[in-house]
């Protein structure tokens, strides 16, 4: 019989047998209906045909591609909280690894469903198998793909074991706790007593994974890329696209991350365990992510500016200044507004707040201002502002103001963001998140439409893609719903052996430090 | 043998014949024209201007020249489509040809992103002719590897593009095979060859330094489409004057 903690039975045992609410069947239903539309659009395009897509010649590849980059990538989220952080022994890591490992595991299902929606012959998926040849770039996803499923499955089940014997044990009576209930428990505890031995075993498969498992996520990313990168196609043949990719994945990662877990924090007010600690530590990571991946995006573009090829060019053209170049540049602002909600306010003093301009107040007029010029800049007739400045020169003067606005704008907002770490983190993750989605669209979309012997083409996505991508996203959200009715969000064990790594830590006397003063006397060798 | 093909542009009128020669001897279907708006036309062999993305450099009407070029599969000896293949869908025989299984093809269209010339077309919708179009279809049915190849309908959801005329090949063997004597190769030539008006296309075998199309590949007007990306094409082109 395992004993569990007060706090954690109140908190995260006895909500798992409440009652749903009529707030989650609707949340159920609304997916469900999103999920119902993308079937029937699935089932369409099956009997149609992948004519119902706006792809075309070149455009062979479209948004279902982009997707499966996205939500592959969202995957890396597991890897890197519970990976990684547990192989280098982060403390904080505890609350949060279980959201993270299941983002890993739903998003591997959902990345890998949209390839075989992708498919033209779907029923011919076993071919892959039956007369797959090492030598294609797809194989290597296959494999590494399938290993990286059932690694992150295993690696999601390993930990939830001794939560699971916890939850057989501590269940409520029946009419609460329904027999199925109990009985799915008990199986999938698989007779954990939580002896020594046990625990021994345990520890030592959760390690072993830990290790095992980061090459292989760092090889599922870097493979994707390559898909790309080993043709030889304008704009994709480029060595940094493996690092490129693997960084963008970790990245987008850590933005779901922060996305899932403030939804599983607020709707199961989960405050005491998923603190601001857990949102200040990943925040650091997510902003050297964000640093790296502007590097490596720079890097990228660099190498082709520069090159001018008569091919590649045309490609990067048509996304600084061409069709591409909102969703290009809207990427870039998203990446910015990301980094600036994290850094600014962590560099801001405390006493800011007094200052005039460090006001929403402020922060208002002047993102107002900005939209205002905005919309002048972007209006395809602006009516000139003064004889004396030629467009071009007021329309540098608006780009300006523009980013003078903005920039007031995020001062101005920034003391308010201070004073709400989880706020800003959700922000920036949306942020990031959508970006990401953009980043991969910019990758995809504009070389196949640059096709080298083919006519420029047009790619806009039809309903049936749209609709398709909002089942999936929808299919990522039942998953995450169901599992964590099941489930324990937070993992029990995890943070109950954190509490008594932070209680033995507290009865160590550490030596108060000297003050400065002190130091300063000592250094002209007075002691005092 | 490795079969390759000239074009001779200096003789081609830009008629387009060897593109319908093309569709008729290959069962391509002609799509609707809003699809064709979309890009979905199949032309296994393709007639375009060349530049084909006209830039501020190339001119504009009327001080421009716009050559045409027709266009084939190359059958590359380094073909990019045969290595990202995850099925063997796709695969170089070993007289140098390029094959298509329609039974095998997974539809997963890699292979047509990797091409760099764009001859590989995908089955957007299962194919469809109009009125009489469809009983007058190219009853040839041959079989390469146990499954149909060449100009066998093909279904929705698979790649298809030129095979040289396989089936022709296959039929000129089977001939020269009936009548008991070696077979020669100058016994077969592909449909666009046959109908070239202004007979700018040769066709032969490449390993034969004496054939036409050896002596032409050494022509200094010999050039092959993207040198640059390392597909070693065996369609060769004659530069124009």
């Amino acid at each position: 019989m395992l004993k569990a903690d007060p706090r954690d039975q109140a908190k995260l045992i006895d909500p798992l047998f409440a009652a749903p609410g009529p707030r989650f069947w609707l949340a159920v239903l609304a997916l469900l209906a999103v999920i119902g539309w993308g079937a029937f659009m699935y089932l369409r395009q099956l009997l149609l045909g992948l004519g119902e897509t706006g792809m075309d010649r070149p455009t062979y590849w479209g948004v279902y591609m982009v997707n499966f980059i996205f939500f592959i990538g969202i995957s890396h989220a597991g890897t890197l909280i519970s990976a990684i952080l547990r192989v280098t022994g982060a403390e904080w890591r505890r609350p949060i690894t279980r959201v993270a490992e299941a983002i890993t595991t739903f998003a591997l299902l959902v990345g890998t469903l949209q390839i075989i929606i992708d498919m033209g012959r779907p029923d011919r998926l076993l071919f892959v198998i039956l007369h797959g040849r090492l030598q294609s770039p797809i194989l290597w996803d296959v494999v590494s793909v399938t290993t990286y499923l059932l690694g992150s499955l295993t690696y999601l089940y390993l930990p939830l074991i001794p939560d699971l014997a916890i939850l057989r044990d501590n269940a409520p009576d029946a009419p609460r706790a329904p027999a199925w209930r109990r009985t799915l428990y008990a199986v999938l505890a698989l007779g954990w007593r939580g002896n020594r031995a046990q625990w021994a075993r345990l520890e030592r498969a959760i390690s072993v994974m830990a290790v095992f498992i980061i090459p292989v996520a760092v090889s599922v990313h870097t493979i994707i890329s390559w898909i790309l990168a080993t043709t030889v196609q304008p704009g994709w043949h480029s060595s940094i696209f493996g690092p490129y990719f693997v960084v963008g994945a970790i990245f987008s990662g850590i933005g779901a991350l922060f996305i899932a877990m403030t939804a599983v924090r607020k709707v199961l007010g989960l405050d005491q365990y998923i603190a601001e600690r857990q949102y200040r530590n990943l925040g650091l990571l997510f902003i050297a992510m964000n640093a790296i991946w502007a590097y490596f995006t720079y890097a990228e573009h660099l190498s082709i500016a520069a090159g001018q090829q008569t091919e590649e060019f045309p490609v990067l053209a048509s996304k600084l200044w061409g069709e591409f170049a909102p969703g290009f540049w809207a990427m870039l602002a998203l990446m910015g507004v990301a980094f600036w909600v994290l850094v600014v306010p962590k560099l801001l003093p405390a006493a800011a707040g007094r200052v005039p301009v460090f006001r929403p107040r402020f922060a208002l007029a002047t993102a107002g201002a900005a939209a205002i010029t905005l919309f002048v800049l972007v209006s395809p007739q602006p009516t000139p502002v003064s004889a004396a400045l030629t467009d071009a020169n007021s329309r540098m003067l608006a780009w300006v103001l523009l980013m003078v606005f903005l920039v007031g704008a995020g001062l101005g907002i920034s003391p308010w963001l201070k004073a709400r770490p989880v706020t800003a983190s959700v922000i920036a993750a949306g942020c990031v998140v959508v970006g990401m989605w953009l980043e991969r669209w910019n990758i995809i979309v504009p070389t196949l439409t640059h096709a080298r012997l083919i006519p420029y083409a047009v790619y806009r996505p039809t309903l049936t893609e749209i609709a398709l991508t909002a089942a999936s996203l929808a299919l990522f959200g039942l998953m995450f719903l169901i599992f964590f009715k099941l489930f324990p969000a937070v993992s029990i064990w995890e943070v109950a052996e954190g509490r008594v790594i932070e209680a033995a830590r507290s009865k160590v006397v550490i030596p108060a430090p000297e003050s400065t003063e002190i130091k300063r006397w000592r250094r002209w060798g007075i002691r005092k | 043998m490795r079969w390759s093909m000239v074009i001779d542009l200096d003789k081609c009128v830009g008629c387009q014949g060897c593109s319908i020669a093309c569709r008729f001897e290959n069962n391509t279907p002609a799509v609707k024209p809003s699809e064709a708006l979309k890009g979905r036309a199949v032309r296994w062999n393709d007639v375009f201007p060349l530049p084909v993305n006209p830039t501020e450099e190339t001119g504009d009407y009327p001080n421009v020249k716009t050559r045409y070029l027709t266009r084939p599969c190359m059958h590359c000896d380094n073909p990019p489509c045969v290595k990202v293949c995850p099925v063997q869908a796709t695969f170089k025989n070993e007289e140098g040809l390029v094959q298509q299984n329609y039974a095998r093809c997974i539809g997963c269209r890699f292979c047509t992103v990797a091409c760099p010339y764009g001859v590989r077309y995908f089955n957007w919708y299962a194919p469809e002719w109009e009125g009489d179009l469809a009983g007058y279809l190219n009853p040839d049915r041959i079989e390469g590897g146990g499954v149909l190849e060449g100009p066998a309908v093909r279904p929705k959801g698979v790649v298809e593009k030129c095979t040289f005329c396989i089936h022709r090949l296959q039929k000129a063997r089977a001939r020269a095979q009936a009548e008991g004597r070696p077979f020669r190769a100058d016994e077969y030539v592909p449909a666009c060859v046959q109908t070239c008006t202004g007979k700018a296309r040769f066709f032969g075998d490449l390993d034969d330094p004496n054939s036409t199309v050896s002596l032409l590949a050494k022509s200094p007007r010999a050039f092959r489409l993207l040198e640059e990306v390392g597909t070693h094409p065996k369609v060769i082109y004659l530069r124009e004057g």
